[in-house]
């Protein structure tokens, strides 16, 4: 089959690999029909995941056809079209039995700090992911699920991670009526986070990044204030003047570990990786939000250590919450969501390639040129 | 400054209230369907169901193979499911495994040895690849640069500032070593003529 492979870092191409096979009576095999980069796949590209193995097929967002099933799967049959989780979960150990499936204890040998996802480096379980033409879908009763008629595919492989993070960090936000909610970050994540912050009852909703078509579609697809922090000398004194000085209720962080903005931590952190990541969006939330306000993180940050503010969220007294998202948790209610048009995902995506073309799609999404959203991967022939 | 210019942080309530629902309603498709606290898929955290995850199984069957597996001293065992995509091998295998072997996760040491096992492990490939049908190139992808407009796609973006040090992130260490057999093939040069002088 054909897949997308990592090379090191800034460097990934396309090659032939064996299919996969069934290695557990409860895997299945599906064949993608729809895959996406996710903007958590950026920092694997740019080598800021610790054991990321040349050779790694990445890709945690897809949708697909069961192409063959172990001897216990129950619930799913050979030609079912699914929508996978990025979360691999067993659904049996002490964490899935709570709900905490991205946390499962069971499907990761390789950490105990983070589950298991798709095509994400061995620290989470050195599974190979779903940019490529089949793909290992253990725990095949758990996690996937047939994708209802009515959806469209391109709303069910973003709700497999991008749509979920970002309506599952607005969740995270404990966003009480009237709220003033301000998500950093304009890609995927934060752009779902600032519509599901209004179904959540937020009074006002002010969205910060600095790419001119991101901002745009904040204004448009979520109805959000916007701010290109570029624009101001100091983002969190700004944050304060549009506040009346009180800082925003909420904050939600949709950054994660390659933040712009300051350019000391972004240099240290994902240039010359000499910590986990830049922490500036996550210090901007905590010095940006209110006392006694809540800061959401679902950007993603690394295992090794970051710069990050934590004497002002403790003299603050704030809630800091997070965790990479429990996918599946949030279909029934997301699934309504898409269904009514209060969220939609697929008004995201700017860009489909073929899967052969895949290095120049990592190019265009991490440079962000173009345009570019949220790009989609389409196996088979070119 | 008068009594009612005093910003709401130095007051009881916020100067200006959040819009009403009516008004809200008419201009945001979806205001406030979620707007119990209590009524939303993640609340609260732990939410103890296990019948309703799909598993038919206490413990589930281990999947075969897990005898040398890398793992982190953290689990107790290699996890009964796992991946099996590019299992350790060479030099950079032996560093993470040592990595995995002999620190947690809590020691920073485990997760700069993992780096490192990277970095040995990406130069390797590169290096084999550059006597291969398929050599590698420092980085991939940059046919977009012209044709998805690599210029005016930036123009006014803060981010230029670090992209510009981009090609020497991914082209620095092809540079380093490609100076260091430079330099080492010159001395040996020096070295083989000055003997068979
Ligand atoms: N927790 C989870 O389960 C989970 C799931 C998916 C993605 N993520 C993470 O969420 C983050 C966002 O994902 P995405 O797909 O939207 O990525 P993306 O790269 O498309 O979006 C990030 C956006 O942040 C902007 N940005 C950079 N620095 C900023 C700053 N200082 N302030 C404000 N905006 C800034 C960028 O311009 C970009 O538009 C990533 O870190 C990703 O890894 C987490
Ligand atoms: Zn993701
Ligand atoms: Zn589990």
């Amino acid at each position: 089959m054909r897949a997308m492979v990592y090379r090191g870092p800034y460097s990934v191409r396309v090659e032939d690999k064996p299919i996969p096979a069934i290695e557990h009576p409860n895997d299945a095999i599906v064949r993608v029909t729809l895959a996406a980069i996710c903007g958590s796949d950026l920092h694997l590209y740019h080598g800021l995941l610790p054991d990321t193995r040349v050779g790694h097929t990445f890709g945690h967002e897809f949708v697909g056809v069961v192409e063959a099933v172990g001897p216990s799967v129950e619930r799913l049959s050979v030609g079912d079209r699914v929508m996978v989780p990025f979360n691999i979960s067993c659904g049996s150990c002490w964490f899935c039995a709570r709900g905490l499936l991205s946390n499962c204890h069971n499907v990761n040998p390789n950490a105990t700090a983070v589950g298991g996802i798709y095509g994400y480096s061995h620290t989470t379980g050195g599974y190979d992911g779903g940019q490529a033409e089949y793909v290992r879908v253990p725990f095949a009763d758990v996690g996937p699920v047939p994708i209802p008629d009515w959806m469209h595919d391109e709303d069910a492989v973003l709700l497999t991670d991008a749509a979920a993070t970002g309506y599952f960090g607005a969740q995270l936000g404990e966003i009480a009526e009237g709220d003033t909610v301000v998500v950093l970050g304009a890609g995927p994540v934060g752009l779902i986070a600032a519509q599901s912050s209004w179904l959540m009852g937020a009074g006002r909703v002010l969205v910060v990044d600095h790419i001119a078509e991101r901002l745009a579609k904040a204004a448009t697809m979520a109805h959000a204030e916007t701010l290109d922090h570029d624009t101001v000398d100091d983002v969190v004194l700004e944050l304060k003047r549009q506040t009346d000085f009180l800082g925003a209720d909420v904050v939600i962080d949709a950054v994660g570990a390659e933040a712009d903005g300051n350019l000391t931590q972004q240099l240290a952190g994902a240039k010359l990786k000499l910590q986990g990541g830049s922490a500036t969006a996550l210090n901007w939330a905590i010095d940006g939000v209110r006392k006694g306000g809540t800061v959401s993180v679902v950007g993603a940050y690394g295992p090794i250590p970051n710069a990050v503010k934590f004497g002002d969220a403790l003299n603050k007294g704030l809630t800091l919450r997070m965790n990479q998202t429990p996918v599946k948790r949030q279909w029934p209610r997301m699934f309504e969501h898409v269904r009514n048009g209060h969220l939609t995902p697929r008004a995201m995506v700017t860009h489909r390639f073929p899967l052969e073309e895949i290095p120049e799609a990592y190019h265009v999404f991490s440079a962000k040129l173009d345009g570019c959203i949220k790009p989609l991967v389409v196996p088979g022939p070119a | 400054m008068t009594d009612d210019q005093i910003p709401s942080a130095y007051v009881r309530d916020k100067r200006t209230p959040a819009p009403s629902r009516e008004e809200l309603r008419a201009r945001i498709p979806g205001w406030g369907v979620d707007l119990d606290p209590a009524d939303r898929p993640s609340s609260p955290k732990l939410q103890y169901a296990p019948d309703s995850t799909g598993a038919h199984w206490d413990f589930p069957e281990r999947q075969p193979g897990w005898e040398g597996r890398e793992r982190s001293v953290e689990h107790a065992f290699v996890t009964p499911v796992f991946g099996t995509a590019q299992p350790l091998h060479g030099v950079s295998g032996a560093i993470r495994g040592y990595a995995y072997r002999r620190f947690s996760e809590a020691r920073l040491a485990h997760w700069l040895l993992l780096v490192v096992g990277d970095r040995v492990d990406a130069g390797g490939a590169h290096l084999r690849s550059l006597v291969s049908r398929r050599p590698d190139v420092p980085a991939t992808g940059l046919r977009s640069e012209v044709t998805a407009g690599g210029l005016s796609s930036r123009s006014g973006r803060s981010d230029r500032r670090h992209h510009v040090v981009d090609p020497l992130v991914a082209a620095g260490p092809w540079a380093a070593v490609a100076g260091a057999v430079t330099l080492g093939g010159r001395v040996l040069w020096r070295e083989l003529s000055r003997r068979h002088r």
